[in-house]
């Protein structure tokens, strides 16, 4: 029965959801009151028919019910309970109906937030958010129902995808999908200031913290995907430029854009039509990126099983949604007018740069992400892109991006006089400098030529965004949450720059030559020689050497590099042993056989790894502060007056 | 020309790039396993029927071989195990299966009472090797040659037609070894 409820509860809600959109645009658009007053009921009972099937789909799961083809194929009597509900969306059906239930949950909250908006602009941006349910919802009961019934039912479950199994993994989805869920609130607040014409800077504030929240929540979200395929796939690296990876990373990168931007446009009215483009592309990247995984155009390894019918659905759905959404760009923005100008040198031209070099990264990325794609479609071969073009691309735009940062914080709005700082500015960059130097020249003594560059960037933008708190701290001055969570948001940046330079430069390396049974110590580490064995394999033959490690006297890990003879390429790989330990991670490989039982061994010891995530949580936590400041709770209790006026509003 | 009509201007072309990709979606599944063409992950593992000798990847060379990924947990294979069974009665090539996350007993079970198609089974119990093979869920199987490199890959349930439509071709006669 209670599939059959979730069923029901579904077709419920896509009635529901079909009359939210329809009240909430045609109501303000024909000026009819009771219309109007429709929408916040039908987003309530949307949101209840919602958790109620996912509660019968999650029952299903709980109560191990065969019968239901999905909880067949993603169950078994012998799975522990915590992953029978975490394996709810551990397929595509449960994952768009979580995906479904997360929208609705926003829309609840924007509905509860939108007593204090304009009645007509509210209920706009509730019926954007309820064409978009609607259209997942159509989507999920016409190509994805996960309450269809087997018959007969299976006597047990195929269990969910083992990789899945994994607690980091299983709340991976959940916080993702929030972020990219969370930037269909910005995209709705953006069309509905379209649709009314009302273009001046305060659907902008009303914005900021929903946008705020939802990129905190993607920052979370894709730094614990990399920590998983680091930690517990061992792939021997934190990112991979995989375009599931980039589906992720390119709302990033624009929602990064946009909160930036929606900053100007609130304080200063300046980039309005710039910002509600960023709102449409935020989204519409991370609906592009669901596409990606749901169709199967793009092989990723983190493909869901492909169905073409599920694509052509999607790509219809987002040809009217975003094409809408850019048409009604095309329209209303030419309407805009900026009536406020800036200095080269204000914060605003700071600001403009890193939307302009936030973009150019997500452009580059979005091209590598799809040029096998098109290159495909035009039938020019298989083309394959990888680190060799994502790296050197990301760096060309991230270290002027990096170099501009401080500059921008103690810039000042409107007039571009940068003198005022320069002393502070100038001061910060000469600590970071002996820091940089330190780093590389006296703890860790070696390094590529961008290292001092990336280190002293990365200590300047942490140094630089610390001056101006720690002076009004001292001084005994309130600091606003916005301002705190900027700082601490600007921090995790400078620290996931030191980290990236770190891992990418700081590798220890040596080479030493080792009969068996002999140790060497490298960084607290103590490596032991224990001698090597031929080994065969399916293609290759070769000898394997094992190598254990120590520290202080205790085990940390045993480690079995290779060296292999591949029979048909006749080629000779060595095969690297990885292991992490205290945010460092350790490799060893093998060299070349020096006689009496003497070999060379290269030992590698990667440091800080672990700051990577550590820094992006640090972001999303500063992203958290900013989006809880008394501002924006004031700043709509102001707007619910009954002039919906464009009072002027000063910075902070 | 309206600068502001640019949006738009890109995403059109966009949608059509999209819209080959999914019309050719299909026949890439097949192709683009990353791993055809490329050697078979390598693994030592311990062998289903007397877990104290271990099946190592390197033993099963020199020869035509699939691998067939299962566990008894698995609704898909439970529906192919006629096909196996079917395979194993041709003599064309031996079937190498990894029992992928299961328990032993109800493994060594299953094969007992449905039949053991397979020359040999090794047992993945940490799905690491699974990992390795790239494998989405059980059933997979891997048609890969005696040079160790995979040639084919079949996602889902292996049924009669693909056996005698993709796989039988793409195998030489070679003298089968005694079972």
């Amino acid at each position: 029965m209670l599939p059959e409820l979730g069923e029901f509860a579904l077709i419920l809600a896509l009635l529901l959801a079909a009359l939210q959109a329809f009240f909430g645009i045609a109501g303000p658009a024909f000026r009819r009151e009771r219309w109007i007053a429709a929408v916040t009921p039908a987003v309530a009972g949307q949101f209840v028919m919602v958790a109620t099937a996912f509660g019968c789909l999650t029952a299903a799961f709980i109560g191990n019910d065969f019968s239901v083809r999905y909880v067949a194929s993603n169950s078994n009597s012998a799975l522990p309970l915590f992953y029978r509900v975490t394996a709810v969306w551990g397929a595509h059906e449960g994952s768009l109906l979580l995906w479904i239930l997360l929208l609705a949950a926003w829309t609840v909250a924007v509905s509860v937030g939108a007593a204090r908006l304009p009645r007509r602009f509210g209920a706009r941006v509730l019926g954007v958010l309820g064409v978009l349910s609607f259209g997942f919802l159509l989507f999920t009961l016409a190509t994805s129902n996960p309450f269809l019934r087997l018959d007969p039912p299976a006597g047990d479950g195929a269990d969910l995808n083992p990789i899945l199994q994994d607690p980091a993994l299983a709340v991976h989805p959940p916080i993702l999908y929030t972020g990219y869920v969370g930037f269909a609130v910005a995209f709705a607040f953006a069309c509905a200031a379209m649709l009314e014409g009302r273009l001046d800077q305060e659907w902008a504030r009303w914005t900021r913290p929903w946008t705020t929240t939802a990129w905190g929540f993607l920052t979370c979200g894709i730094a614990l995907g990399s920590f998983w395929a680091y930690y517990e796939l061992g792939w021997g690296g934190f990112w991979f430029w995989d375009p599931v990876e980039n589906a992720s990373f390119m709302p990033w990168l624009v929602g990064t854009a946009l909160i930036h931007s929606l900053a100007v446009t609130d304080k200063r009215g300046l980039f309005k039509s710039w910002t509600l483009l960023l709102a449409i592309l935020a989204f519409s990247l991370s609906m592009l990126g669901t596409f990606l995984v749901r169709s199967g155009v793009l092989v990723s390894v983190h493909s869901f099983a492909a169905d073409p019918a599920r694509g052509i659905f999607i790509l219809a759905f987002l040809v009217l949604m975003i094409g809408g959404a850019l048409s009604l760009y095309a329209w209303r923005a030419p309407l805009l007018k900026s009536n406020a100008g800036f200095e080269f040198g204000a914060r605003e031209s700071f600001l403009l740069f890193n939307n302009l070099l936030l973009v150019i990264a997500a452009a580059t990325v979005f091209a590598g992400t799809l040029a096998p794609l098109i290159s495909d479609a035009l039938k020019l071969g298989t083309l394959s892109v990888g680190a060799p073009y994502f790296n050197p691309t990301f760096m060309l735009t991230m270290l002027p991006l990096m170099a501009l940062l401080p500059l921008g914080i103690h810039a000042s709005w409107k007039r571009g006089r940068l003198s005022d700082s320069a002393r502070v500015l100038l001061l910060t960059l000469a600590v970071a400098v002996i820091f940089a130097l330190v780093l590389c020249f006296g703890v860790f003594a070696h390094g590529a030529v961008l290292t001092p560059v990336g280190a002293a960037l990365g200590a300047w933008i942490i140094l630089a965004s610390l001056v101006d708190p720690l002076d009004r701290w001292r001084r005994g001055l309130s600091l606003s949450r916005a301002v705190l969570g900027m700082t601490v948001a600007h921090i995790g940046i400078g620290l996931a720059v030191i980290a990236l330079t770190s891992v990418e430069s700081f590798t220890f390396e040596r080479d030493v030559a080792l009969a068996s049974g002999a140790s060497t110590s490298a960084a607290g580490y103590e490596f032991r020689f224990d001698g090597v064995a031929p080994i065969e394999g399916a293609n290759y033959d070769g000898v394997g050497a094992t190598v254990t490690v120590t520290r202080g006297g205790a085990p940390v890990a045993v480690l079995k590099p290779q060296k292999r003879q591949y029979w048909v390429q006749h080629q000779l790989t060595t095969a690297t042993a990885i292991h992490m330990s205290r945010g460092n991670n350790l490799l060893v490989a093998l060299g070349d056989d020096l006689g009496a039982g003497r070999w060379s061994i290269r030992i590698q010891i990667r440091p800080l790894v672990t700051l990577i995530w550590l820094a992006a949580l640090i972001m999303a936590i500063g992203g958290a502060v900013a989006a809880s400041d008394r501002r924006y709770r004031t700043a709509r209790a102001a707007a619910s007056a009954p002039l919906p006026g464009t009072a002027g509003e000063q910075a902070t | 020309m309206n600068r502001f009509l640019l949006p738009v201007a890109v995403f059109v072309p966009l949608v059509v790039i999209l819209a080959i990709g999914i019309y050719r979606a299909p026949e890439k599944e097949i192709i683009a396993s990353p791993l055809i063409g490329k050697p078979a992950p390598d693994f030592s593992l311990p062998d289903l029927a007397d877990p104290v000798h271990r099946v190592n990847a390197g033993d099963l060379r020199g020869r035509w071989y699939l691998f067939n990924v299962w566990g008894t947990w698995c609704g898909g294979c439970r529906a192919e195990h006629e096909t196996l069974l079917e395979i194993q009665r041709a003599r064309v090539l031996p079937l190498v299966g990894l029992d992928w996350k299961d328990d032993d007993a109800q493994a060594r079970a299953w094969l007992t009472q449905l039949g053991n198609p397979y020359a040999v089974v090794a047992v993945d119990h940490a799905g690491r090797t699974a990992i390795d093979y790239g494998v989405y869920g059980a059933p997979e199987s891997f048609l890969i040659n005696p040079q160790g490199i995979v040639v084919y890959k079949v996602v889902g349930e292996l049924t009669h037609d693909v056996w005698t439509r993709e796989i039988l071709p793409r195998v030489p006669r070679q003298p089968f070894p005694g079972s």
